[in-house]
């Protein structure tokens, strides 16, 4: 597949993809690195607690929705990154089991004057569970180089 | 952190220190974030970087780990007073979350928590809090500015 630059990003495409099957054990070992609360380490834990069961903390949730975004779409692309996240909203909770799937909104392309060579462009994302509910919203931008050789003037 | 009405808006706290590693910024990578300057010594040095990073989602869960670790410490300071640690309710999300430098192999990144705003909600038990979220490297270089709206319980309730 080719190389996408900014010049094939169009505000207002719409893409879906990503079936990634969440487990207990990816829960647990998230949660053991990087947010250890009883509800995301342990199911009996979490039963007795207002999550109602072992649930993936919400910072486990935004990297597995980089993850699928890297492995169907970020890494076709001249990505160099972004400089932040404009919003994430956790909606519903990530449960052991569940498969995750992404649509991806175009929001709005730009060239930087500051860097002439790359452009940003802003997404929205919805990450979806197998009950078609949405688990997490998250607004952000990505710097993505410019094709080499063409297109300067738009 | 203690209960919704011990709280004061500007009140910082640090959360501690983290270094990161080369094998640590790539072993996350692998798993969340497997861009090529996040892998690759190499790849990193042809980026608008320059060298290896570490995703900011690395950066960011660090600083969730920070907080944990904090109130741990803080709920074993107050029961040698007898005293209980306030609950932390779920996050709704946050908002404004800025990487203004990347991390790189061998940073100590100091993270901190402020207390932004607060108000009582319409349920007694809780208050709605926003806490500022920073870390920042050993050269005093910003690298993870968000805020962030937290449920803290209210005492007596």
């Amino acid at each position: 597949l080719d190389t996408l630059y900014f010049e094939d990003m169009r505000p207002g495409e719409i893409a879906e993809y990503g079936d990634r099957q969440v487990t207990a054990g990816e829960i647990v070992e998230f949660a053991q690195e990087f947010d250890p609360q009883p509800f995301h380490l342990d199911q009996e834990a979490g039963r007795t607690s207002m999550a109602g069961g072992l649930i993936a903390s919400g910072w486990h949730t935004a990297a597995m929705l980089m993850r699928i975004n890297c492995d169907e779409f970020v890494n076709r692309t001249a990505s160099q990154g972004g400089p932040g996240v404009e919003e994430v909203n956790w909606l519903r909770p990530v449960r052991p089991g569940d498969r995750l799937r992404v649509r991806r909104t175009t929001v709005s392309a730009r060239v930087l004057k500051s860097r002439p060579s790359v452009g940003l462009v802003e997404f929205f994302f919805e990450l979806f569970n197998q009950a078609d509910e949405i688990v997490m919203t998250q607004k952000n931008a990505v710097f993505f180089r410019r094709r080499p050789g063409g297109d300067e003037e738009r | 952190m203690n209960y919704y009405e011990d709280l004061t808006i500007g009140n910082v706290a640090a959360l501690g220190e983290h270094t990161f590693t080369r094998e640590e910024i790539i072993a996350f990578a692998r798993k969340f974030d497997p861009q090529p300057f996040h892998l690759d010594e190499e790849a990193g040095r042809a980026s608008i970087f320059g060298s290896l990073v570490a995703s900011g989602w690395h950066t960011s869960s660090v600083c969730m780990r920070k907080l944990i670790d904090w109130r741990e410490a803080e709920r074993a300071r107050l029961a040698a007073r007898g005293e209980a640690l306030a609950p932390l309710g779920v996050s709704p999300g946050f908002k404004n979350l800025r990487w203004p430098n990347p991390v790189r192999p061998g940073d100590v990144v100091a993270y901190s928590i402020e207390t932004e705003a607060m108000r009582e909600t319409r349920r007694p038990q809780w208050g709605l809090v926003t806490n500022r979220f920073r870390g920042v490297n050993q050269d005093g270089l910003e690298v993870l500015n968000f805020s962030s709206l937290a449920l803290i319980a209210r005492r007596g309730a």
